[in-house]
């Protein structure tokens, strides 16, 4: 079979449609958050509500077990949906209040959330299978119901994310000077941190609850080493986001390696590769003046022959290139 | 019409009071000095009065309206004393002043923002540096586009926290350029300074905090010694000792 063939066949496999259609949705929506928790300095927080959800997860099962649903994981995403919000809620509240007994209860509610999530698992009768396929993704095993879920939340994601990014942007960015023009700070908030979990939710099909974080963070560490706004960040990050996504899982395809992992070493690859270029790539601006508009404060002799005579001028008079 | 009305002020801030029973009148047009030693409480009343601390207790109306959802806040700048750090993404001086266009009433900046925020900052002198991230720039210049954000909305109350900390002369006079013009526009300004300095001319009333109290209000006080010298440009950083809250201050002498 010929390279293109083979192209040919993967795109007709419905499995391999849907890991597709589920991973552009994530690649895309996953950085954009991570934009705005980079901004407030949370990037970890993805990694706690990650730990939470999988509690949700879990607790989503035993219910769905209990009622005798079937499939056993229908309400697992819903739980999950659930116990992230909850999560991310309470961790923004957490922020918020700046206590360092906070950075303590934090801690323990992410390790319960774990330890919670694999003990439920295991009372509602999930296997160690189903518990590693959400620890680290099972996207190629996305069926058609959990597709409709990540795309009707990553469509939310990316128009709540992007549509209302100058309000979020202007409370990330300065707290401060977001409540003295009235804004509602603490609903933008709560806004970012829904917009976390929700996007932890979706995530978890795609990299697993503990490298969701990765997908939100590391696009956006790439992109700020070359963009030069806020909106280019973000936009970059979504596209690598994307990139890795899709590029990690068609590896996958052919080589039987684990594709979530496999998404988040080629994003930290793309980082250190970009990292490392991105020194002689800029190189060049280095050699003008910062501040080539800047009068120059200090008045030497060799540039101002008046500040000889130390009379002449008043001390704050400034230099020769006022314009 | 009064733009500020701030009536027996009190800020608590991690269990102790800052700001003690301050009340605080400033008409229409005025423009007010807010002077006092670091730890005064001169920032933490004007955070109070802007609502970005809360109150313990005390009224506020700014442009007659109460502190609030009612508040009209398109008409009210403010200018914290440095830029936000951030946690590292990238942002442009156009994007930080374009934050500035919303407010209470809009979470999303009008369809002529870039015109507007372009403008801003022409006036503060930092047109050029329009897509330059904030990050890269001097503080001089960081400060010029904080005011520039602020400007943006055309306030009718300007609130400035020492808008000339740490900045380099030429800035400093491009700030008192930029008062004056808004002055006689009629605009009210609340400017916290540590010294009067290049302001003087422009200051109408000086209230001089202490220990989170109103100890003087009336006509700029005359700045001590050689700092009340033409040209006398003060500008290093001030680390002192933070005052007691309470009790009688306490002076210690040391023979020679």
């Amino acid at each position: 079979m010929t390279g293109w063939e083979q192209v040919l066949t993967m795109l007709g496999s419905p499995l391999m449609q849907r890991a597709i259609i589920a991973a552009v949705l994530v690649g895309a929506a996953a950085p954009v958050v991570g934009t705005f928790l980079v901004q407030r300095r949370m990037a970890l927080m993805g990694d706690g509500v990650g730990h939470v959800a999988l509690t949700g997860v879990a607790l989503g099962w035993l219910v769905g077990s209990w009622a005798a649903i079937s499939p056993a994981d229908t309400l697992a995403v819903p739980g999950a949906v659930i116990a992230a919000i909850v999560g991310s809620v309470v961790i923004e509240l957490v922020r918020e209040r700046g206590r360092t007994s906070g950075d303590l209860a934090l801690a323990i509610m992410f390790y319960g959330g774990i330890a919670g999530g694999v003990l439920l698992m295991n009372l509602a009768g999930g296997t160690n299978a189903s518990l590693m396929g959400y620890l680290f993704g099972s996207i190629s095993t996305v069926s058609t119901q959990d597709l409709w879920w990540t795309a009707a939340l990553a469509v939310l994601v990316l128009c709540v994310g992007v549509g209302l990014r100058g309000a979020l942007f202007a409370v990330s960015h300065d707290e401060e000077f977001a409540r003295a023009s009235g804004l509602p700070v603490r609903l933008l908030s709560m806004v970012v941190a829904t917009l976390a979990a929700l996007t932890v939710t979706i995530a978890m099909r795609v990299v697993g609850v503990l490298l969701v974080s990765a997908l939100m963070i590391v696009p956006v560490a790439i992109a700020q080493l070359y963009a030069r706004s806020f909106g280019r960040t973000m936009a970059v990050a979504s596209g690598i986001g994307t990139t890795v996504s899709v590029v990690g899982l068609v590896v996958t395809y052919w080589r039987d390696i684990p594709p979530g992992a496999t998404i988040v070493v080629l994003a930290i690859v793309v980082y250190a590769a970009a990292a490392v270029l991105q020194p002689l790539l800029t190189r060049r601006h280095a050699d003008s003046d910062p501040h080539p508009d800047m009068s120059d404060d200090v008045v030497v002799p060799a540039s101002d022959p008046d500040c000889a005579t130390p009379a002449g001028s008043a001390a704050g008079e400034p230099g020769t290139s006022v314009r | 019409m009064n733009a500020i009305d701030a009536s027996d002020l009190q800020v608590v801030l991690g269990g102790r009071p800052v700001v003690r029973g301050v009340d605080l009148t400033v008409p229409s047009g005025q423009v007010l000095a807010l002077l006092g030693a670091n730890g005064s409480g001169k920032s933490t009343l004007v955070r109070g009065l802007l609502g970005v601390v809360p109150l313990a207790a005390g009224s506020v109306h700014l442009l007659g309206e109460p502190l609030g959802r009612a508040t009209p806040w398109q008409r009210i700048g403010y200018v914290p004393q440095r830029m936000a750090a951030g946690g590292g993404v990238p942002a442009t001086a156009l994007e930080i002043v374009v934050s500035g266009l919303l407010h209470g009433r809009r979470l999303r900046p009008p369809r002529d923002r870039r015109a507007r925020a372009t403008a801003a900052l022409e006036k503060l002198g930092v047109g050029h540096l329009r897509d330059r991230r904030v990050q890269e720039m001097s503080g001089g210049q960081q400060q010029r586009v904080l005011i520039a954000r602020a400007l943006v909305r055309e306030p009718a109350l300007l609130v400035l926290d020492e808008p000339t900390s740490g900045v380099d002369v030429p800035t400093q006079e491009t700030f008192v350029a930029a008062l004056s013009g808004l002055r006689d526009a009629g605009t009210t300004v609340v400017v916290i300074l540590h010294e009067l300095g290049a302001f003087t001319p422009l200051i109408d009333r000086a209230v001089v905090l202490r220990h989170g109290r109103v100890v003087h209000d009336g006509p700029p006080p005359a700045a001590r010694g050689e700092h009340g010298e033409a040209g006398h440009d003060h500008t290093h950083p001030h680390a002192d000792p933070e005052q007691p809250l309470e009790g009688p201050d306490l002076t210690l002498e040391v023979a020679p």
